[in-house]
């Protein structure tokens, strides 16, 4: 069972507490801003992401989720 | 083991008009999945202050009432006291609750109203522009505190959940914060207990949750969160501080 | 049930319980912390919520609360105790929330006093809050007339979703008459599932439902002020309610008098009537809506010379007599407020000078030099 990580870059506003939480530092600001004017955060190395969740606990927008997905294990549902 | 995680059912879809690093998004977040966690959405009557948090209203699927400047406690005393049966639970500021509205708090925890109070501690009066508020920090500077809150004019910050467990009344006090993931889920297992104790009838319950104010401290989220451990930590300390089991 | 006697105070307490009012959240104030006396063992003999709260700021919100859930809920207090709960008053109209309030009124301004005044009719009818907004006001003027409106005022708040006052005074809190509560003044509560915050599973309904007054956009507030207003034109228009007293007769003054004052103006026409000297009286029996029209008309019989009105205040319906008559008579104020009611004697001299053409009231409102 693969688990699907997901940022809503609309939702997300930027604030870079879940890039400081990760430990395995996946997260980045993304370079480019969302349509209300954020940058977003965004995984710079999703092969490093172990869906620990802790991204999702820190974010205060619940921009962050994992989802499960019957496709393969790499997450790319 | 992967986590799943998603969006509590209670919580609404809409963006919320917090600032970026605000943590009265996590808050609403554990308070969300406590009442869906209980099963009791369709039962429960949320109250909101004057305040940052006005519009949580937007931001959560059950009923919901909207309080004058620390009236909460009054209002959920005549939901609680008229429909025992529904569960109320108030969502407050520090301006809201310890300022104006302390009467109001006081009286509701030493009756022992059967209602669950979330009072969110971020040193400042938000909405408002960041002005002093009696949660401020020695020192601390704001819009009305330029110089920094001078304890000789204005005294000390108020240890509202100390103050509210001297009451005699059984009630659960506790207070949490959500500068990380490891205090986040300590602070949702307060908010839960809260939530249990009010599901039972048992007793008024409250949780502080120290909470941050990246645009009105003028710092990063990550510097407030770090001002937070830093600075009001020490002060306000953590834990249980009352329990009906006492 | 036949006639009993009662005082007052305790008259309005049983009363809310008849009209199928259950729940009463209240703060002590002399002249009227009978009622909570009464309410605290009364209310649970009929399994009723009692509540005292800690202030009447309090007490307004739990008001406020109880009402937005969709229970009627009723607090008596006074004067002091009413500003108190302005606010409160201004947020259930705001949210459209019914709910009655009780004001025996006590001397004022500030401390005042704990003797009969009438000095609370601005506050009752021109908003003791912030905002526009208006309330239904009631003036009783006898122990049995309170309990009816009390009773009347339950339904009265669900039909306009608005706050509805009873305006008494310390008198009719604390004298004891007859009084009986009519059956049929029972009422069941209105339906409130489209908008009170009941719990969805109460109402069955996945859809929330949200008890508010901010309106942040500027058209939707003055929409939300448009609809309350629709409101307050609708009670002008069906809610007016007056008694005349020798209107019949040729009078040749027009005393305009509302509760306990009005019954000594009564005596006062009856004496006068039998000295020769006819004399009218209108009571107002709301204060909001005002009897405008019924005033204008009495005030134009032809034989009318004047119109005062006699009031335990310094001059307040004055203003909205002075309003009504719209200069097509000359108009008078009298009163006293420190506690001590005007007798009969004082009316009828008071009426006598204006009958003869001289006002003789210092600072009332017809000198306008």
């Amino acid at each position: 069972m693969a688990h699907q990580h997901h940022i809503d870059t609309e939702r997300c506003k930027g604030c870079g507490l879940c890039v400081a939480v990760c430990p395995k530092q996946v997260l980045d600001i993304a370079e480019t801003v969302n349509t209300r004017g954020y940058f977003p955060a965004y995984q710079a190395r999703p092969e490093d992401c172990v869906r620990c969740a802790l991204c999702c606990t820190m974010c205060p927008d619940v921009a962050i989720t994992i989802t499960e997905c019957d496709s393969a294990p790499s997450g790319a549902c | 083991m992967a986590k799943t995680f998603t969006k509590p059912r209670s919580l609404s879809d809409q963006y919320t008009h917090y600032c970026p690093g605000c943590t009265h998004g996590v808050i609403h977040r554990l308070v969300a999945e406590t009442i869906d966690e209980l099963g009791v959405m369709e039962r429960t009557v949320g109250i909101a202050p004057v305040g940052c948090a006005v519009l949580a209203y937007n931001y959560f699927n059950c009923d919901f009432q909207e309080a004058a400047h620390g009236r909460a406690p009054a209002m959920a005393t005549g939901i609680k006291r008229v429909r025992p049966d529904l569960v109320v639970f108030t969502y407050q500021g520090d301006g809201d609750l310890a300022s104006i509205g302390m009467g109001e708090i006081v009286h509701a925890a030493n009756r022992g109203e059967k209602f669950t109070t979330i009072f969110v501690n971020n040193a400042v009066y938000g909405m408002t522009g960041g002005q002093m508020a009696p949660t401020t920090m020695p020192g601390q500077r704001t819009t009305t505190s330029p110089a920094g809150r001078d304890v000789q004019q204005v005294g000390m910050p108020i240890k509202v959940a100390e103050l509210l467990a001297a009451l005699q009344t059984p009630a659960f006090i506790s207070r949490q914060t959500v500068i990380d993931p490891k205090s986040i889920r300590k602070a949702k297992q307060a908010i839960r207990r809260a939530f249990e104790y009010q599901v039972a009838g048992r007793c008024f319950s409250l949780v502080e949750v120290l909470s941050t104010c990246p645009t009105n401290w003028g710092k990063t989220p990550l510097e407030a969160v770090d001002w937070v451990r830093d600075t009001m930590l020490p002060y306000y300390p953590l834990g249980d501080l009352k329990t009906p089991e006492d | 049930m036949g006639k009993i006697l009662m005082k007052g105070n305790e008259a309005i307490g049983e009363a809310a319980i008849r009209a199928g009012c259950l729940n009463y959240f209240a703060y002590p104030i002399t002249p009227q912390s009978e009622v909570a006396e009464y309410l605290s063992w009364r209310m649970p003999e009929v399994g009723g919520v009692f509540l005292q709260g800690e202030s009447e700021v309090a007490v307004g919100y739990m008001l406020f609360g109880a009402a937005g859930a969709g229970e009627r809920v009723f607090t008596t207090s006074s004067s002091p105790g009413i500003s108190l709960m302005s606010e409160a008053i201004s947020y259930i109209a705001a949210a459209q929330l019914p709910a009655v309030f009780v004001n025996i009124i006590r001397g004022g301004p500030g401390l005042g006093g704990i003797l009969p005044s009438q000095g609370d009719y601005f506050q009752a009818t021109k908003g003791g809050g912030h905002g526009d907004y208006r309330l239904l006001v009631m003036a009783p003027a006898s122990v049995q007339e309170t309990a009816e409106m009390v009773m009347q005022a339950f339904p009265l708040a669900e039909k306009y979703r608005n706050p509805v006052m009873i305006l008494g005074d310390g008198l009719i809190g604390q004298m004891m008459e007859p009084v009986e509560f009519p059956d049929h003044l029972r009422t069941a509560p209105s339906n409130k599932d489209e908008w009170a915050s009941s719990g969805m599973s109460t109402r069955g309904s996945s859809r929330r439902n949200l008890v508010k007054s901010l309106f942040l956009d500027p058209e939707t507030l003055n929409n939300q002020n448009l609809l309350l207003k629709a409101k307050y034109d609708r009670m002008k228009r069906e809610e007016v309610r007056y008694e005349g007293y020798n209107l019949q007769g040729d009078y040749r003054v027009l005393i305009v008098s509302y509760g306990t004052m009005s019954r000594v103006c009564r005596t006062a026409v009856d004496n006068l009537k039998a000295q020769g000297l006819e004399v009218g009286l209108l009571r107002p029996q709301t204060l909001f809506p005002f009897p405008e029209r019924a005033i204008r008309e009495a005030a134009g019989k032809s034989t009318c010379r004047a119109v005062i009105s006699i009031e335990m205040s310094m001059g307040q319906m004055v203003e909205d007599v002075e309003r009504s008559v719209r200069g097509i008579r000359s108009v008078h104020w009298y009163g006293k407020c420190g506690g001590d009611v005007p007798t009969p004697e004082e009316i009828m001299e008071v009426v006598r000078d204006l009958d003869d053409g001289g006002c003789q009231t210092p600072g009332c409102i017809c000198d306008k030099e």
